[in-house]
């Protein structure tokens, strides 16, 4: 198996044959939704050849498992679906990780969205600004200074805890421990019972099975339903409490607070969740492998620690954390010569605009002093753009200089375990050795 | 021509600019901290947030529409919000001041 996805420096035997292989598929077999082609790194050739044939991809519904849908991999492409929520609608489903009818008609769109959750993140303008209104002081500028101190502290007495010269996962002992940290404040959820909330939103973004969160899907109805409770109760508090700035004192003071529906408060507490779970526990796991990949660029960031930020951000460039969003067309909408029909889903494929040559030199490599690092599409454009995204950074910026402080050298051992998802583009585990302290 | 940013800290940091390009370039040329232009300039990102001075209102123009929907987004947005990298220079703007918002 091809685990490495830097295909900067020459392909291995097993990177050539894997990129031959998907080449001689039929170009409308590509399935990008297919989570097989992700613990592999597979996903970054068929990308590859998207980008160059079809950059515009319809995918069948007999080669899909999730129904037919519209592939964007261009960066100009996503950049113009994601700005027009006129014409692309995030109102339903925000990812492909899920098996949905055909296509749909405006009422049954209407009735899925009654039926299944809602949040910010799925509504369209007016709903969508009354949500995301409501909970973004929790991740304004002001809020982020005051915590900036907290993150700190908690990440010293992380990385002061590690074992010396001894294996561990950095998954489990750095990445999730200090993400749950900041999520428990967040939604000011007792610390010590803050690995709950990651399993929750594991439960959430993966499809049951063994190995998974959670095994079957009575399991993941019994999980939800826990975690929709805990948050109805956190809710209810907090309306008879002082008003805070943790996500839910901020949803239940709102002034439209009457106005939310249980489903609209579920489906924002499993954005808010998701959002600040997996996408920086990843990206905090995918530096530490990036840099030990590119001993080069290693050196470069031991060498001036200030290229700490644009690490950060070409990090957040080449891992991608969430793969994709999805939208549905309102009306027939013609982009880069092709016509996607009215109702039909469309995945904006982060992953793959960011490795858009058109857009950014030498897309396949991690260059952490690259001219322009700020430029990626992994936080989204438009007015769904990550409302977390200065919290993602912070926390990554903060762990890299505690760990500057402390270890000359992070030694990842074989390859890490990768994500089994076509959305969560992570690790479940990774082996490290630190040698020595500084 | 010359452009004033009042940076996050209160201090002041006066740059040169040529006319016809965004306010969000000459911001993120001159490496003025708080705007970002994540987005390359498309009004899509909300990170070259700035408060227009009150003399300047009127000749730095109108929010655009796209402008418009990302500042309904975005933390501390007031009257004179602008996203800079829709307002672009020229000489008539010679000495113009905008806050630094941050994002």
């Amino acid at each position: 198996m091809t685990i490495t996805d830097s295909h900067d420096a020459a392909l291995t035997a097993e990177q050539a044959e894997a990129r031959e292989r998907i080449y001689a598929l039929p170009l409308e077999s590509l399935d990008p939704a297919n989570e097989a082609h992700y613990p592999s790194g597979d996903i970054h050739w068929v990308f590859e050849r998207l980008r160059a044939e079809d950059p515009v991809h319809f995918t069948a519904a007999e080669h899909s498992e999730y129904g037919h849908y519209w592939s964007l991999t261009k960066w100009d492409d996503i950049r113009a679906a994601d700005t027009n929520p006129k014409d692309f609608s995030a109102n339903g489903i925000i990812t492909l990780a899920r098996p949905v009818p055909e296509s749909m008609t405006e009422e049954e769109m209407e009735a899925q969205r009654r039926q299944g959750i809602t949040s910010l993140l799925s509504m369209d303008p007016p709903d969508h600004e009354i949500h995301r209104g409501a909970v973004s002081e929790a991740v304004a500028p002001a809020n982020l200074a005051a915590m900036e101190p907290l993150i700190r502290e908690r990440a010293g007495a992380i990385l002061d805890g590690l074992p010396i010269g001894q294996e561990f996962d950095w998954v489990d002992k750095v990445s999730i421990e200090l993400t749950a940290m900041t999520l428990a404040t967040l939604f000011d959820y007792p610390q010590e019972q803050r690995r709950k909330l990651t399993w929750w939103s594991d439960v959430i973004t993966s499809a049951p099975g063994p190995g998974r969160a959670v095994e079957n899907q009575e399991d993941r109805v019994v999980a939800m339903n826990e975690f929709f409770d805990t948050f109805n109760d956190m809710f209810t508090r907090r309306q008879s409490e002082e008003p805070r700035v943790d996500f839910l004192s901020l949803l239940a003071h709102s002034p439209h607070a009457t106005d939310f529906t249980d489903r609209e408060l579920f489906g924002d507490g499993i954005v808010l969740l998701v959002g600040g779970n997996d996408t920086t526990r990843n990206t905090i796991t995918g530096s530490v492998y990036a840099l030990s990949k590119n001993p080069t660029e290693n050196a470069k960031l031991r060498a001036n620690p200030a290229l700490i930020p644009s690490m950060v951000s070409e990090t957040i460039r080449w891992q991608t954390p969430l793969t994709h969003m999805t939208r549905r067309t309102t009306r027939d909408v013609e982009i880069n010569g092709k016509i996607i029909p009215k109702g039909d889903r469309v995945a904006m494929w982060y992953v793959s605009g960011n490795r858009d040559e058109d857009k950014i030199q030498n897309a396949a490599s991690y260059i952490i002093d690259r001219k322009n690092p700020r430029q990626h599409l992994s936080f989204g454009f438009g007015i769904h753009r990550c409302l977390g995204n200065k919290l993602a950074e912070l926390q990554l910026r903060i762990i890299w200089e505690e760990m500057l402080a402390r270890f000359p050298e992070i030694n990842v051992i074989g390859e890490p375990v990768r994500s089994h998802s076509s959305f969560i583009k992570g690790y479940e585990s990774m082996t490290v050795v630190i040698p020595r302290r500084n | 021509m010359e452009v004033t940013f009042v940076l996050q800290d209160k201090t002041t940091r006066t740059v040169e600019a040529e006319p016809g390009w965004k306010l969000m370039e000459v911001a993120v040329d001159n490496a003025v901290p708080g705007i970002d232009g994540d987005c390359g300039g498309e009004a899509a990102c909300a990170t070259c947030h700035v408060y227009v001075s009150p003399q300047w209102r009127e000749a730095t123009g109108e929010r655009t529409s796209d402008e418009q929907a990302m500042l309904d987004n975005t933390f501390g947005v007031r009257e004179d919000s602008r996203l800079c990298c829709q307002i672009t220079t020229d000489e008539e703007l010679d000495g113009l001041i905008v806050e630094v918002v941050g994002s």
